[in-house]
């Protein structure tokens, strides 16, 4: 299998509560980042893509194409934003880098088609760093364009 | 049992269909269409699956590894232009992508039994962005 890499960064705040915990049982799970002001991340988003190399163009898919997909679908909606007031999916789900990896990973697959359709390139992987030493990854068991999640994932993408 | 070696070089290359107008190629290509070249430092990262001798507790000679790496890609392709110099890319885009398969081309006979296998190659462009070829038909 082959497949293409692509790297981004973005800056975000958050502040980890769940309305379904006491306080206690939040500062418990939460530590730190349930710091009632909220605090703030480097985001490192890699997104992997794979597909045939095509012949003509020798590419998986266009860089510059996926950059301005990523910036539209992803960053330009998270980069510099205050996750648990400017992300609508996150008005009702607590902003760990499990659920933020998964609301970008439900973004990518819902616009995927629009701008990729008529290729065969797909969406395999996304990968969260939220510091150095935590990163998340959500493999996408793809082939071609017809993709799903596991039925965890999808359950719970199915409350965003 | 995976093992790794990295290699770097540089070289520069560009990246377009000559049949395409400009504005064509640097839709698809963006500023790698630069018809005059650029440059990267390539780093390639190479996989090979085997299990450690018994004897010796190695599973290949890390040093001729190297060796391999250096005279099979390094020593050709470091400080060159690909497009101009480096077959087959006179006639083959020099994308991340072809350029790393071509790496797995000129590796793959090195590695192809034991007591290692080549299992993946990844090939950085530039620290954003990177090719995996994994498995055994090269992609």
């Amino acid at each position: 299998m082959i497949s293409l890499t692509r790297r981004y960064q973005f800056s975000a705040s958050h502040r980890l509560h769940s309305s379904a915990l006491s306080q206690s049982e939040n500062s418990r799970v939460y530590g730190k980042c349930n710091n009632p002001f909220g605090h703030g991340h480097d985001y490192i988003l890699e997104i992997t893509v794979g597909g045939p190399v095509s012949p003509e163009t020798g590419l998986i898919i266009s860089v510059p194409a996926l950059d301005s997909f990523v910036e539209r679908h992803v960053l330009r909606l998270v980069a510099h934003r205050n996750l648990n007031l400017d992300v609508p999916p996150f008005a009702h789900l607590v902003p760990t880098t499990e659920n933020l990896a998964l609301v970008i990973t439900s973004f990518i697959r819902r616009h995927w088609p629009d701008s990729f359709g008529d290729s065969e390139a797909y969406p395999y992987r996304v990968r969260l760093d939220e510091t150095d030493r935590n990163r998340f990854e959500i493999f996408l068991p793809v082939s071609g364009a017809n993709f799903a999640l596991n039925t965890y994932t999808e359950t719970a993408l199915s409350h965003v | 049992m995976l093992l790794t070696r990295r290699a770097e070089f540089s070289a520069s290359h560009f990246c377009r269909i000559p049949s395409l107008s400009e504005v064509e190629n640097r839709e698809i290509f963006g500023e790698e269409a630069n018809l005059n070249g650029h440059g990267h430092n390539y780093i390639v990262e190479v996989t090979v699956e085997g299990e450690p001798d018994p004897v010796t507790g190695i599973v290949m000679d890390l040093k001729e590894m190297k060796r391999i790496l250096d005279r099979e890609i390094v020593e050709p392709m470091d400080h060159r232009f690909l497009n101009l110099e480096i077959p087959p890319f006179q006639d083959v885009i020099p994308t991340t992508a072809n350029l790393a398969r071509e790496i797995w081309r000129r590796l793959q006979p090195f590695f192809s039994a034991s007591p290692a296998m080549l299992s993946r190659v990844r090939l950085y462009e530039t620290a954003d962005l990177y090719v995996d070829i994994v498995g055994e038909d090269g992609a």
